[in-house]
């Protein structure tokens, strides 16, 4: 039997988060806000209803965020995440649509329909970026931006721009719902299971492990005999997958589908992915970390929405300074990790 | 001496409470070619950064042109005309050779729009300096190590110096391009310019060198004339031990060969290439940079497909159209750049280690089977003495020999049947060199098919029994090591 040496849980965790120091920043950042609000609005921002309604929200950009962090942890990114989303939840607004009933309903198998179409959907259109990336080689950063609007384009072509809506309430009512003793929003059960599936495939398996190695260094991958095309291929397919889900999840927020929905997502998910610690020029970054950076920026968001003097226009101020601000952050902490670099190498010899 | 350009008294530097050099003294006359030596870590590197006022010391003082320094900065070296060619070359990958030349000159001189032709004749004049043909608009990172090389070489000599610091400059170059280099360096001395030459090839110190000093563990441990140093002596005060050279034998041939090809070829790189090898055998394949064993040690590992000929493992053809397919086929590869082809550098040992086995160590469903993977890396960290006191830390942390072996550890993990090395020593310091060729020797014995694709030909003529001579592409010469030598290999060479 193996001696488990017996420490204080607590002690540990801080131990933890004091190791990695984007994750110690996200903890302080959070900590800080929190307070904030506890001392200015804490009526009208400490309540159930509040978190649960933070909760409903913040998946539907969250998983997208997981999707680009995927992609950033290769070396690449995926700006076409709200194109994939928005192309799928109309596809999918219309067959729900072909669905409802005269009674306003839907059949049973409607729904899980719904959900596996859209993942196939998803994951087809992650896959047409990942051909691009990797049969014609162009930056992820291009293939990617070209074909976001590309999506968008179909999206206008078929709808003309207006809102697909009028299906059944069903769906919204689904997902909308609250489980578990009216606790917990499905939406947020959905974000779990994403991230909950991501992270095993990172940490648990050899997919994971490549996907890092890829990013550190796509000619050692190659001269290890990895198949770096596949990974890629599998890479775009899965954010694919996170947009099209996010898509559904849309969908169910709005009880609509439209073209234009979500548009400040793909600047707000790689933020979320760069202030959780991933690098963006791949190889680093960890899932916890991203978690982390979706939470603080819905507390940003609602936080900022009970000070009813600060106009929501100025979400994008917001966003833009918050992603500058941690890059240059991340500058000095990447230098930091440099120095003790360097301590180490020299106090070896 | 009183009149030296550069002196170096009793310099003292610490870092975080490591001595990294201790009462360090020595000096360069001017005209002197005088070569600095020691393994890695031995603090060439930081001597040579507080000659060039990178540090500053802690204690003692530099002395040029009988000036005083306690604080030399890098402005007041270069002005000294001291220059430094550093290993990584500093030089621009996306600009053409050209420009790479020219810029310094451009800049230094505040000119706001470019003259091409200017630039054209300053470029010109430097690559002819030391007899370096090179496409002039070829982009530099196109061009191969040594070329890359050569380019930072030529620009260094376009700025009036006093004292070149060349870092190891020979690494990377090959023995006709070492002995232009060598002639540029004599010509520099003529006319009074000094060089100091960072090197930890003893017959590079022969060759070239009046007077030398060896650094180990930030001491001078000798100093003197280079006519009175041994090889003997030279290793044993790099290292502070003493070595035996091993001569590889061949103890068990296999009867069938294990490796052939046959009239194998690849547009521009190497046509009708013919050979066989035997278990039990470890097969040398030199020739000059351009000779196409580059080329070939690529096909032989699928990165670069053969596109006429065959390949047989065993009498069999097999087809290695990609890497992955080598693999598949039981051949390894240790790449001649390790740092940017052989290892991740801020990934764990660990995963280095366990990469190219990793589709092994899996229970179901590509889930890593934990148990497995930490055996297997226990196993290599230990057969190859990787020196480190945990295998998570990042390779980054590693010296060079060790790196090296976490490559070997990923190549020998996969269980292999053939295993190809292109440059496995280079940039490597002779204690860790001695021992990679230990371990090779003996996963050769013990029945691994090993070709070692090297231009180090006492590398060459000390592990493999058999060498292949390529020249333009083709095989010129087999040759059995212990009936040939250095000079006719290289008559075959040129």
């Amino acid at each position: 039997m193996m001696d488990k040496v017996k420490t204080n849980p607590l002690k540990n965790g801080i131990a933890a988060v004091r190791k990695d120091q984007h994750i110690f920043r996200l903890v302080l950042m959070l900590i800080a806000w929190m307070l904030f609000l506890a001392i200015t609005r804490f009526g009208r921002f400490y309540s159930l209803l509040n978190f649960q309604t933070m909760a409903a929200q913040f998946p539907e950009f969250g998983i997208m965020a997981l999707g680009v962090m995927v992609a950033m942890i290769t070396g690449g990114i995926d700006l076409s995440m709200v194109g994939m989303a928005n192309l799928t939840s109309i596809l999918m607004a219309y067959l729900l649509l072909a669905l409802t009933g005269d009674d306003g309903g839907l059949p049973a198998y409607a729904i899980p329909l719904v959900f596996v179409l859209g993942l196939g959907i998803g994951a087809g259109l992650g896959l047409f970026n990942g051909v691009l990336v990797t049969k014609f080689h162009i930056p992820p950063i291009l293939a990617t931006l070209g074909s976001g609007e590309f999506f968008i384009g179909i999206c206008m072509a078929i709808t003309g721009g207006a809102a697909v809506s009028r299906f059944s309430r069903t769906y919204a009512r689904t997902i909308n719902n609250r489980i578990l003793g009216d606790m917990i929003p499905v939406q947020l059960l959905i974000f779990i299971i994403v991230a909950v599936v991501i992270w095993f495939f990172l940490t648990k398996t050899v997919f994971g492990t490549k996907l890092y190695m890829l990013g550190t260094s796509p000619k050692a991958a190659r001269f290890s005999g990895l198949n770096t095309n596949k990974l890629l291929l599998k890479t775009y397919l899965t954010s694919g997958m996170c947009a099209g889900l996010a898509g559904l999840v849309m969908m169910a927020n709005y009880n609509s589908a439209r073209a234009d929905y979500g548009g400040v997502y793909t600047l707000q998910s790689i933020l979320i992915v760069i202030l959780g610690g991933v690098n963006p020029l791949g190889g680093k970054g960890k899932i916890s970390g991203v978690i982390l950076a979706v939470v603080l920026l819905q507390m940003l968001q609602t936080g900022i929405n009970r000070f009813p003097a600060i106009s929501s226009y100025y979400i994008f101020l917001l966003w833009g300074g918050v992603l500058i601000l941690v890059m240059v952050l991340n500058f000095f902490t990447e230098r930091n990790d440099g120095l003790r670099f360097k301590k180490l190498v020299t106090t070896k010899f | 001496m009183a009149d030296s350009l550069l002196k170096v008294v009793d310099v003292y530097k610490s870092f975080v409470g490591v001595k990294a050099l201790q009462d360090v003294t020595f000096s360069i006359q001017p005209g002197e070619i005088h070569c600095l030596a020691g393994e890695n870590g031995s603090g060439k590197s930081t001597l040579i950064k507080i000659i060039s006022g990178v540090y500053t010391p802690d204690a003692g003082s530099i002395e040029i042109n009988g000036r005083q320094y306690n604080k030399l900065t890098p402005i007041e070296a270069i002005n000294n005309g001291i220059q430094v060619i550093y290993q990584d070359f500093s030089i621009f990958p996306n600009l053409t050779v050209m420009e790479n030349l020219a810029v310094n000159s451009e800049l230094s001189e505040h000119r706001k729009l470019v003259n091409w032709k200017r630039m054209r004749t300053i470029a010109e004049d430097a690559v002819s300096k030391i007899d370096f043909d090179v496409d002039l608009d070829e982009l530099v990172g196109s061009l191969s190590v040594a070329q890359k090389q050569m380019v930072a070489i030529s620009r260094a000599l376009i700025f009036n110096t006093k004292l070149i610091i060349m870092d190891e400059p020979t690494t990377a170059l090959t023995k006709r391009e070492v002995s232009n280099l060598f002639k540029i360096i004599l010509k520099l001395k003529e006319r009074g310019i000094s060089i100091l030459f960072v090197s930890h090839k003893l017959n590079e110190m022969y060759e070239i060198s009046e007077n030398f000093t060896i650094l180990r563990n930030g001491k001078v441990v000798a100093t003197g004339s280079t006519k009175e140093l041994d090889a003997e002596k030279f290793s044993f005060h790099m290292t502070g031990r003493k070595f035996t050279k091993r001569h590889y034998r061949v103890e068990r041939l296999s009867s069938e060969p294990m490796f052939e090809a046959k009239q194998a070829g690849v547009q521009n790189g190497f046509e009708d290439v013919t050979f066989s090898l035997h278990k039990g055998e470890i097969l040398g394949v030199t020739g000059l940079l351009d000779s196409g064993r580059t080329e070939l040690a690529l096909s032989l590992f699928g990165m670069r497909p053969i596109d006429s000929g065959q390949f047989y493992m065993y009498g069999k053809p097999v087809t290695l159209s990609s890497p992955k397919a080598a693999i598949h086929n039981k051949i390894g590869f240790v790449p001649e750049d390790r740092l940017s082809e052989g290892l991740f550098l801020p990934q764990s040992i660990a995963d280095n280690v366990v990469i190219s086995e990793i589709d092994r160590l899996t229970k179901k469903a590509g889930l890593v089977d934990k148990e497995k993977r930490a055996e297997e890396i226990e196993k290599w960290v230990r057969e190859l003495a990787i020196a480190t006191p945990d295998p998570n830390n990042l390779c980054q942390t590693l010296s060079g020999g060790n790196q090296q072996r976490v490559v070997l550890a990923k190549w020998l993990a996969c269980n292999l049947e053939m295993l190809v090395l292109n440059g496995p020593t280079v940039g490597v310091d002779i204690g860790s060199k001695h021992d990679i060729h230990g371990i090779l020797q003996d996963l050769a014995k013990s029945g691994l098919g090993v070709i070692i694709i090297s231009d180090d030909l006492p590398e060459v003529l000390e592990n493999c029994s058999r060498v292949l001579v390529m020249k333009a592409g083709r095989i010129v010469a087999d040759l059995e090591t212990d009936k040939t030598d250095e000079s006719v290999i290289l008559s075959y060479m040129m």
